[in-house]
């Protein structure tokens, strides 16, 4: 390490600071503009870069890593097509809060503007899917940019900040200066919240005959699952969880309900219509949860804790919002809540019954292998401790109902940006971060293609993460909606004729491949890619091509109103 | 509603096109907004206009406050306030109602800027509604060419 004060290049200084936080990747790719940059990296050895193959994939496999590790995930690119194919990964990470900084670089200061070779205003580009973002300007600000940067994607409510670089200020030297400490007089979030909004909180759910607690990714990425299990149990509140929620309480305790919304649990839809008191943690009420607005927890007096104060009547207006962390919230309702006044049987009951009323179940009679008996095997085979990472689609809502996820930060999805392609490069990001659990990868044989150049990354790097290829031929859930509610017309999403043989092409990336086309085949397969470590393996699980997921909640209807099954579309309940 | 917020900001390149992006990423209504540097050069103060209920105009001063650059918010539109516009506006000026626009730029306290053969550059300050005054019994005179500088607005002092 160099000390400060020391004349650095540009590209030493940048080195200098990731070191001082302590940054173990960088997920990039090299260009004109940061040859430099690469020219000090080839004698770096304390931080390790990851060569993607598309500069989106190394914005997922940061997110991917930032998402299991809790730290912020680095990228690394070049200007221009560099820069502008993070955008995706960019406004990923910002919809779904996760702490990541983005490195770009850029021409020299004296050709900006002048629409210079591979030159990208990428600063204006992500001003609006960015936390905030800087153009340095002078390499005497690079050490305090990137300071800040890293302060402001992991305080407050966390999310991507971008540094553009232009190539002259990486050349440039200067003096050396790390600031130990960094203040931003237009950032302070409010962390601590309000004592007396906390007591009133705590006065109404000790009353409350029917409270749920409502939790989202905020509770995760406080850290504060410990503090809401201790609340949820002391008080014998029922939990339901959003999808990036899940595994903030563990799915195999009897208060634990799985997801609410479109594709949530019918038991979780009807104990959100019935709930006297709803505490929703670390969440932001989307669309896909509430369903229409106005019938949402309709006789609820709606407690909302959240970091960032615009979640707070965005889309619901509550009745007592409190703005600031998770884990101070929940530990100080832990305390302030009186033990228990209110015998909550009765309503445990009521859910009970909706339970049995309409259990999630699918066709075990056929011998047909369904992705739902995937997810299910490997949930059991992996005793609910692996980290799942899923892509977008049927899949990733059938991971929410079959994966019982025992733990914290072990979802990684796309929840709020829905981006397809996303999973491949999250889970090799994911596994860089995580060593201790497997790693698994549930992905459709759509997403799958839109990223699939990073499974060179992940043979590459041997990065043992289990691609279960979830392969209906079909965009399954386009086709679903198709089927449910577009008259039938199956619009460019049957992929039968033009998908290519995915065990040939992942042996032909020397990825290993197994191909499962029975529930007893997988089983084995299962088994058998969760016992390989020695790099990534794919088993592409032939499924039933026309399943759908239920229980749905059609766009724009109330959560109560669901699809249960095909049989019969029109079956409200 | 009608609602004159008053934002301080840091005086950086791209502030105003943050606040500016931030208006129509969230489809929020912005009447107006001007920019320029306060006592102390590194803060700027922006002045906005904008029509919004009051959850809106919530959402609208918690997402100024959620950008970085953003220093302080005030919501000036309840609190005693001054608010001015500048006018600059160019009329036809003919023999028969030279005298009629001259008493008119008196009753709004106009100042002419600049007089040709066949036009007359006034400006006129007042509040926007005044403004608004202002060009509506111009009209008939035939505006060439107008332009408004948005309001600018600060508290009452104590």
């Amino acid at each position: 390490m160099h000390s400060s004060s020391q004349t650095l290049n540009g590209s030493e200084i940048f080195f200098e600071c990731l070191r001082r936080e302590n940054v173990e990747y960088i997920f990039g790719y090299p260009g004109g503009s940061l040859l430099k940059v690469y020219e000090t990296l080839y004698d770096v050895k304390d931080i390790k870069h990851i060569l993607v193959r598309h500069e989106q994939g190394a914005t997922h496999m940061a997110e991917g890593y930032a998402r299991a590790t809790g730290k912020p995930g680095v990228v690394l690119v070049t200007s221009g097509p560099g820069a502008t194919n993070t955008v995706t990964g960019i406004a990923n990470a910002y919809m779904d809060s996760s702490p990541m900084v983005v490195f770009t670089g850029q021409v020299p200061s004296s050709l900006i503007g002048n629409d210079a070779f591979q030159e990208a205003d990428i600063v204006g580009i992500t001003r609006s899917i960015t936390k905030h973002n800087f153009l340095v300007k002078d390499v005497k600000e690079l050490a305090i940019t990137i300071r800040k940067a890293f302060f402001l994607a992991t305080n407050g409510r966390p999310g991507p900040v971008l540094i553009d670089m232009p190539k002259d200020i990486l050349n440039a030297s200067g003096a050396f200066h790390w600031p130990e400490t960094v203040e931003i007089r237009g950032f302070k979030p409010t962390i601590t919240c309000h004592i007396n909004q906390v007591e009133k909180a705590a006065h109404k759910i000790a009353k409350a005959k029917r409270p749920l607690l409502y939790v989202g990714g905020g509770v995760i990425s406080a850290e504060a699952s410990e503090e809401l299990r201790a609340f949820a149990i002391q008080q014998n509140i029922p939990v339901t969880m959003t999808l990036q929620g899940l595994g903030a309480f563990p799915g195999n305790h009897p208060l634990s309900m799985g997801m609410l919304g479109m594709h949530g649990t019918y038991w979780s839809n009807q104990a959100v219509n019935a709930c006297d008191v709803l505490i929703a943690v670390g969440a932001r009420f989307d669309d896909r949860v509430t369903g229409k607005i106005e019938t949402f927890a309709p006789d609820a007096y709606i407690i909302h804790n959240d970091i960032d104060p615009t979640n707070v009547d965005k889309n619901i207006m509550v009745d007592l919002p409190i703005v600031g962390d998770a884990k101070d919230f929940l530990a100080t309702l832990l305390k302030e809540t009186p033990k228990m006044v209110e015998n909550r049987d009765s309503w445990l009951a009521d859910i009970q019954s909706w339970r049995e009323q309409c259990p999630l179940t699918y066709n075990k009679e056929d011998g047909a292998l369904r992705t739902e008996f995937v997810i299910d095997e490997v949930s059991r085979q992996t005793e609910g401790n692996a980290v799942v990472v899923t892509d977008v689609g049927q899949h990733q809502m059938w991971t929410s109902q079959y994966y019982t996820f025992r733990n914290p930060r072990s979802i990684i999805t796309s929840g709020g940006l829905g981006t397809m392609g996303f999973g491949l490069p999250a889970a090799i990001g994911a596994a860089f971060g995580i060593s201790d659990r497997p790693v698994v990868l549930f992905c459709g044989d759509g997403g799958i293609m839109m990223n699939i150049q990073e499974l060179v990354t992940a043979v590459h790097y041997k990065t043992p993460i289990k691609i279960f290829l979830i392969n209906n031929s079909f965009l399954g859930m386009v086709r679903q909606w198709q089927e449910l509610f577009h008259k039938e017309k199956y619009s460019f999403t049957d992929l039968a004729e033009s998908n290519p043989d995915f065990v040939k092409v992942a042996e032909a990336f020397n990825c290993k491949a197994l191909l499962a086309e029975t529930p007893e085949s997988a089983k084995a397969a299962i088994k058998e890619a969760l016992a390989y470590n020695e790099g990534p393996v794919l088993v592409d699980f032939r499924v039933m091509k026309k399943d759908m997921v239920f229980p749905m909640v059609p766009a724009g209807g109330s959560i109560t109103e669901m699809l249960l099954a095909r049989l019969n579309p029109k079956t409200m309940v | 509603m009608k609602h004159i917020i008053s934002v301080l900001v840091e005086n950086k390149f791209g502030t105003l096109n943050r606040v500016a992006t931030m208006f129509s990423a969230r489809g929020f209504n912005l009447a107006s907004i001007s920019i320029g540097e306060t006592e102390d050069p590194e803060i700027s103060r922006m002045t906005i206009v904008t029509f919004a209920d009051d959850q809106i105009i919530n959402q609208v001063i918690k997402q100024l406050n959620r950008l970085v650059d953003t220093i302080k918010v005030t919501d000036l539109t309840k609190q005693p306030h001054v608010e001015r516009e500048l006018l600059l506006m160019t009329l036809k000026l003919s023999k028969t109602q030279q005298h009629e626009i001259f008493e008119l730029i008196n009753v709004f306290k106009g100042k002419v800027v600049d007089i040709k053969q066949k036009s007359i550059t006034i400006e006129v300050i007042g509040s926007p509604d005044k403004i608004n005054t202002t060009i509506d019994i111009f009209k008939p005179y035939g505006i060439k060419e107008l332009a408004r500088s948005g309001a600018v607005a600060i508290h009452r002092g104590e």
